[in-house]
């Protein structure tokens, strides 16, 4: 197996570019929705703890 | 500079991707996303029951990214024959700018994801449907029947009559009467909507080898059958006032857009054989969406104020 080290073109970078900010977005997102859901479907009982 | 693996790309320079987040969400197909989004979203609220905002929210994105992933899906099995086509050459993966094995594994993670979502946040019966809509459209209608049969709409129509089913699914968590017909508004929808399409695009439907019904049956036969369809789908857009669950409002606005689709599709059928232009089925192919977005936009309203004003049926 032979690695080698590959210069991207401009375009190649952009597009990269592109697609990190979207799976950043993405994944950001997903924390985001599932942190209110979590909330949301506890609902008023998130505020019972033992204390 | 990215370090690649040369027994894997021999011309690696050339075969790194240059597909943007743009090209993917073109592979989600958001037209049709947003077609099922809103049907989707009215089954949900017409729905006689009350789901947390939020988790309503996050049931249409799930049942939207769902969907996308069958779409994504379906663009990375079609491939060979939306090269050929000039309504689908443009789509990222027959133009080159997304490879097929990138698409493919968008669109698993994506069904994954959006299954489980909906199952673990909202209910398991919902994030069932969900699951068996994308295996119907990507496995029976992509992979088996688009290229086997001229019934492959018709069949294949029934993945997308499903959304507003999961939308009432999410919200209840059951299926009932009511979201079956709105499911079947959809299903008998389909074949005028996209017969209509395969009148005008025949020859290129005939290039890419997929048997639609005007290259198999003739386009007699096709109109014969458009007409048969409309009148159906006319009749079962009026059922939900008929069966006494929405106001005589709905049932009017139903009954007019019905005789509309019924009206197109006699014109259609009126069309002369050589018709190069066939202004009738792309004058029905426009209305069949108006139709089914106003059918469902009554229904919803419908549902609105029932729930509003406390009147049940008028």
């Amino acid at each position: 197996m032979e690695d080698e080290l590959v210069t991207l073109t401009d375009s190649q970078k952009r597009a990269r570019r592109s697609r990190s900010i979207a799976i950043g977005l993405a994944l950001f997102a997903l924390v985001v929705i599932f942190y209110i859901a979590t909330i949301a479907k506890f609902g008023p009982a998130i505020l019972d703890r033992a204390m | 500079m990215a370090l690649v693996d040369k027994s894997v790309f021999d011309d690696a320079g050339r075969r790194m991707s240059e597909a943007t987040a743009g090209d993917y969400l073109e592979l989600l197909k958001p037209r049709v996303m947003s077609l099922v989004v809103f049907t989707a979203f009215v089954g949900l609220v017409a729905a006689p029951a009350t789901i947390n905002p939020v988790l309503a929210m996050i049931a249409i994105l799930a049942i939207a990214i769902g969907a996308g992933a069958s779409g994504a899906l379906n663009m990375w099995y079609d491939a060979d024959i939306d090269a050929v086509m000039s309504r689908t050459r443009a789509r990222p993966i027959p133009s080159g700018r997304v490879l097929p094995g990138e698409a493919l594994a968008f669109g698993l993670i994506l069904s994954v994801l959006s299954v489980m979502t909906l199952g673990v946040l909202v209910n398991w019966l919902s994030a069932t449907l969900l699951a068996f809509t994308i295996f119907f459209y990507a496995v029976i209608y992509t992979m088996w029947l688009k290229r086997s049969t001229p019934q492959n709409i018709v069949i294949g129509g029934a993945a997308g009559a499903i959304p507003p089913v999961i939308g009432w699914a999410a919200a209840t968590g059951n299926v009932s009467l009511e979201s079956v017909i709105l499911f079947l508004i959809i299903f008998l929808w389909t074949p005028p909507h996209f017969w209509a399409l395969a009148l005008f695009k025949s020859g290129e439907y005939g290039r890419a080898g997929i048997p639609m019904m005007p290259n198999v049956a003739g386009s007699l036969s096709t109109r014969r059958q458009m007409l048969a369809y409309a009148v159906l789908t006319a009749a079962c857009g009026v059922a939900p006032w008929a069966l006494g669950y929405t106001t005589a409002g709905y049932g009017l606005v139903a009954a007019a857009l019905g005789v509309g689709f019924v009206h197109y599709s006699w014109k259609v059928l009126q069309m002369p054989d050589g018709d190069e232009v066939m202004k009738p089925a792309k004058s029905l192919f426009a209305y069949s969406l108006l139709y089914l977005f106003g059918i469902f936009a009554a229904y919803l309203a419908d549902a609105m104020v029932q729930r509003i004003l406390p009147l049940g049926g008028v």
